[in-house]
C-alpha cells in the first residue's frame, strides 16, 4: 500500500492540512485506491505547507503547497507513484536545497516520522542515548554533556553541563519540606518569543526525543520527576505530548522502572496561561508552584533551590532535545559542529516578511545575510528588506550594515545584539521603526510581572515618551528622556523583560533614527543616525 | 444565575479541586480544569477553590488576575485571538486588528452583543512563518487577510438549515444553474 504523508503540525493545520488529508482520502475512495495516510510532523519548510509526501522506491517525493482542490488533479498526474507532471511537484524531499543544505541533528526526524509512533522513533535510533545513559553513573552523563559544549538554547546560553553538575552536587535535604530529598527536571516550553517555533516543532514532530532528553537529565542529576511547562498557545503540541507520554509510560520508557533498570522517572505536562514572563525561569517556577508568575531574586539559583524549593534543572526544549544525540553519539560528535564557544547546531527560524519561512538548523557561524538570502529568498512582499529582529521581542533590530555578522553568541553580543532562541523576524521597507519601538514598550507594559518598578512603570512611561516624540512635542528632550529611561530599565530590573526591552527600542532609535525625526524643521538639531543614513 | 445552577457549578468546582489537589502546585491545573469545563471561573467559586486548597481567596484571586487566559466572566460562544506580535506585524496584523474590531464591533476583551464572539489579543501563536495568525477556540489559522477573516466569521455565524431537498428538486435546481 502506498504511504502518503500529510503533516499535522500547527502551521500545516493552520493552512488547511486536515482539509487536504480529507480530500486525499475522499479522492482515493472515489477511485477505489487504498493508501496508508500518515500524519507526520512538519519538515519545517513552512512556505510549502501543506506539504504532501509520497513514499517511492527512490525516496520520498514532495508536493506543495497543496490546497484541497489540488488533490484530484495530483492523483490524475501520478501523485501515488511520485511522478513529475503536476505543477506542485517538488521532486525528492531530501533534495530540496532548503532542506539539503541544513545540518540537521535536532530536527533530523522532524516530518520524517509519525510523531506519536514509538516504533518509528525506536527504529530511527530513538532511546539509544537513554540506553547508554542507563549504563553510566550520573557523573559520566554530566561529563558527556560538558564535553559537548552544549549551551542553553532558551536565550541565555548558559553551559548545560555546568548547570547539571550544580544540581547533581546539590544537597536535596530541606528541613520541614514535603519535597525534601527530591530534585526536579523542568523543561521550559514557554516559547513566547515572536518569531520562534523551534520548540513547538520538536514537540509536535518528535516528542519522544524531548521525553528521552528529560529522562537522561533525570538520571544525570538524580531527579525522579519532570515537568514540561508548556504555553497554552500551543494546543496541538499539548495533545501530541500527552499522547507520546502515555505511550512512553505504557512501553516502560517512563515510570517507576525505566527499561527494567530500577530507576524511576515521571513526566507531566503543565500548561501556562498566557503570560510571556513565565518563559523566564524563576517566574516559570513560581507559576509551576501555582502562584503568580513573578520573577524571583537570584541567588539562590534554581539549580540549588528551584521547583518546590528543591534543586532543579531548568532547560529549554531544544537544550533537552539535543541530549539524546550527545549520549548516543558522544559529546565530541556534537562539539564538532559550530564555532568558537558556540558548539553544536542552532535551529534558526525564518519568519515575518520572508519568502521562504521555516526552520533552518545549522552549525553556528553562518551570517545573517546568508540565511536571509540563500535560505529565505528575500521578503515575501518582494519589497526591499529594511530591519531584522533577531532573538525575540527583547532582541535588537538590526540594519543591513549588521547583516554580515556571523550567528554565534559572542559575535552577536559584540554588535549589541542577541541570538537568543534563534528567531529571525524580517520587515520590509514599509516598517515604521518608531512604531516598533513603541510596541516593545507596550509589550513590556502588558507582560511585565510587576515586581520591578522600572519595568512595570517605565514601560508605560516609555510608550508615552515615544508618543510625544511622534507628536513632535519637545522632541529632543524626549529623545534624551527615552535614553535615560532605557538606562533605568536596564539597571533596575531583575530579569530580561525590563532589562532587555531597551534592546529593540535603542536599536530602532540608533539605526533607524529617521523614523524618529519625521517632520523635524530643517534647522532643528536632530540626532545623527549612526548606521543608516 | 439561579440557585440550582449555582449549586451545580459549585459541586463541579469542588469535584475538580478534589480530583487535582494532590498535585504539587495544584492551583494552575485546577483553574485550567474549571475554565475548560465552564468557560470561565465564576467569581463565587473562588472561595470554594481557596477552601479546597487551604489558601486564602485573595491568593486565588491574585493568580487568576495575573494570567491573561483566566477570566471571571463568561466569554462568547467563540473566542477569537489575534496575534499582535512582531512576526505577524511584519505581515500586516495591525491592519487585520482594526478590521477585526470593526467587523465584530468590539475592542479587545469585549464580547459581541449577540454573545457570539469574544475578541482577545495574543502575543505569538508560534505560527510566525505564515502570519498574520489568529486562533479560534483551539484552531489556529495562518495567512489571514481581512477577507479570509470575514470568511471564517461568516462560516461560524451561519446556522445550517436542516432542509431536506428532494432528489428531483435538486436535479431541477442543477438544470437551472447550468442554464
Amino acid at each position: 500500500m502506498v504511504k502518503v504523508f500529510v503533516p499535522r503540525d500547527t502551521t500545516a493545520l493552520s493552512l488547511g492540512a486536515n482539509e487536504v488529508a480529507a480530500a486525499l482520502q475522499q479522492s482515493c475512495r472515489d477511485r477505489n485506491i487504498e493508501i496508508e495516510l500518515v500524519r507526520n510532523g512538519s519538515r519545517g519548510l513552512f512556505w510549502l505547507e501543506p506539504l504532501v509526501e509520497v513514499e517511492t522506491a527512490r525516496g520520498r517525493v514532495a508536493y506543495g503547497p497543496v490546497a484541497p482542490g489540488d488533490v484530484p488533479g495530483m492523483i490524475e498526474h501520478g501523485l501515488l507513484d511520485g511522478r513529475p507532471g503536476h505543477p506542485l511537484f517538488l521532486g525528492l524531499t531530501e533534495q530540496i536545497p532548503y532542506l539539503k543544505n541544513q545540518q540537521r541533528l535536532t530536527f533530523r526526524r522532524a516530518g520524517v516520522i509519525d510523531p506519536t509512533s514509538l516504533g518509528e522513533y525506536v527504529y530511527d535510533g530513538g532511546f539509544i542515548g537513554l540506553r547508554k545513559a542507563l549504563k553510566k553513573i550520573p557523573q559520566e552523563i554530566v561529563d558527556e554533556v560538558k564535553t559537548s559544549g552544549l549551551r542553553g538554547r532558551g536565550g541565555a546560553a548558559f553551559p548545560a553541563g555546568i548547570k547539571w553538575q550544580t544540581v547533581l552536587d546539590a544537597d536535596a535535604h530541606t528541613a520541614l519540606s514535603p519535597y525534601s530529598g527530591r530534585k526536579f527536571i523542568v523543561c521550559n516550553a514557554d516559547e513566547g518569543d515572536s518569531g520562534t517555533f523551534a520548540d513547538r516543532l520538536v514537540m509536535e514532530a518528535d516528542p519522544f526525543m524531548l521525553i528521552e532528553g528529560m529522562t537522561i537529565a533525570g538520571l544525570a542529576v538524580g531527579a525522579d520527576t519532570g515537568y514540561i511547562y508548556l504555553r497554552s498557545e500551543y494546543p496541538v503540541a499539548h495533545e501530541i505530548l500527552n499522547e507520546a507520554i502515555a505511550k512512553a509510560e505504557e512501553a516502560g520508557y517512563l515510570g517507576d522502572n525505566i527499561l527494567n533498570s530500577g530507576k524511576a522517572f515521571h513526566l507531566e505536562v503543565r500548561l501556562g496561561a498566557g503570560a510571556y514572563i513565565c518563559g523566564e525561569e524563576t517566574s516559570l517556577l513560581d507559576s509551576l508552584e501555582g502562584k503568580r508568575g513573578q520573577v524571583r531574586v537570584k541567588p539562590p539559583l534554581p539549580a540549588l533551590k528551584g521547583a518546590f524549593g528543591q534543586p532543579t534543572v531548568v532547560n529549554n526544549v531544544l537544550t533537552l532535545a539535543a541530549v539524546p544525540f550527545i549520549l548516543a553519539e558522544g559529546g565530541h560528535a556534537y562539539a564538532n559542529y559550530g564555532m568558537g564557544r558556540s558548539r553544536g547546531t542552532l535551529p534558526f527560524q525564518l519568519t515575518g516578511n520572508i519568502k521562504r519561512g521555516g526552520v533552518v538548523e545549522l552549525a553556528f557561524g553562518i551570517t545573517l545575510r546568508e540565511l536571509l538570502q540563500d535560505f529565505g529568498g528575500g521578503t515575501a512582499s518582494g519589497r526591499p528588506m529594511r530591519a531584522v529582529q533577531v532573538g525575540g521581542p527583547l532582541g535588537a533590530y538590526m540594519p543591513e550594515s549588521q547583516w554580515d555578522t556571523p550567528l554565534d553568541y559572542e559575535a552577536f553580543s559584540e554588535v549589541g545584539a542577541v541570538v537568543g532562541h534563534g528567531g529571525i523576524v524580517v520587515f520590509d521597507d514599509t516598517v515604521d521603526m518608531l512604531e516598533q519601538a513603541r510596541f516593545a514598550m507596550e509589550f513590556c507594559a502588558v507582560e511585565s510581572c510587576g515586581k520591578c518598578t522600572p519595568c512595570r512603570i517605565g514601560s508605560t512611561r516609555g510608550v508615552e515618551v515615544i508618543d510625544r516624540i511622534r507628536a513632535d512635542q519637545e522632541r529632543n528632550d524626549n529623545l534624551e528622556l527615552l535614553e535615560e529611561l532605557c538606562d533605568t530599565m536596564e539597571d533596575g530590573s531583575l530579569c530580561a523583560m525590563g532589562g532587555m526591552t531597551p534592546n529593540p527600542v535603542r536599536s530602532a532609535l540608533h539605526h533607524f533614527a529617521d523614523d524618529f525625526c519625521r517632520e523635524v524643521a530643517p534647522n532643528d538639531s536632530k540626532p545623527q543616525p549612526t548606521e543608516e543614513v | 444565575m439561579n440557585n440550582i445552577e449555582a449549586t451545580d457549578i459549585h459541586r463541579k468546582v469542588r469535584q475538580i479541586v478534589t480530583d487535582l489537589k494532590h498535585k504539587p502546585g495544584a492551583l494552575m491545573p485546577i483553574l485550567h480544569g474549571i475554565q475548560d469545563d465552564l468557560g470561565f471561573i465564576p467569581e463565587d467559586t473562588v472561595p470554594v477553590i481557596a477552601e479546597g486548597l487551604g489558601i486564602t481567596s485573595a491568593e486565588v484571586h491574585g493568580v487568576i488576575s495575573f494570567y491573561h487566559d483566566f477570566r471571571l466572566t463568561a466569554p462568547g460562544k467563540y473566542t477569537v485571538h489575534i496575534c499582535r506580535a512582531e512576526a505577524c506585524q511584519a505581515r500586516g496584523c495591525r491592519a487585520l486588528e482594526s478590521h477585526a474590531k470593526e467587523r465584530l464591533g468590539v475592542d479587545y476583551h469585549q464580547t459581541t452583543l449577540d454573545g457570539d464572539f469574544t475578541l482577545e489579543a495574543t502575543y505569538c501563536l508560534g505560527n510566525c512563518a505564515t502570519g498574520p495568525s489568529i486562533r479560534i477556540g483551539d484552531d489556529i489559522y495562518g495567512r489571514i487577510t481581512p477577507a479570509r477573516f470575514d470568511e471564517l466569521i461568516d462560516k461560524l455565524q451561519t446556522v445550517p438549515l436542516a432542509i431536506q431537498v428532494a432528489p428531483a428538486a435538486a436535479e431541477k435546481e442543477e438544470d437551472r444553474s447550468h442554464g
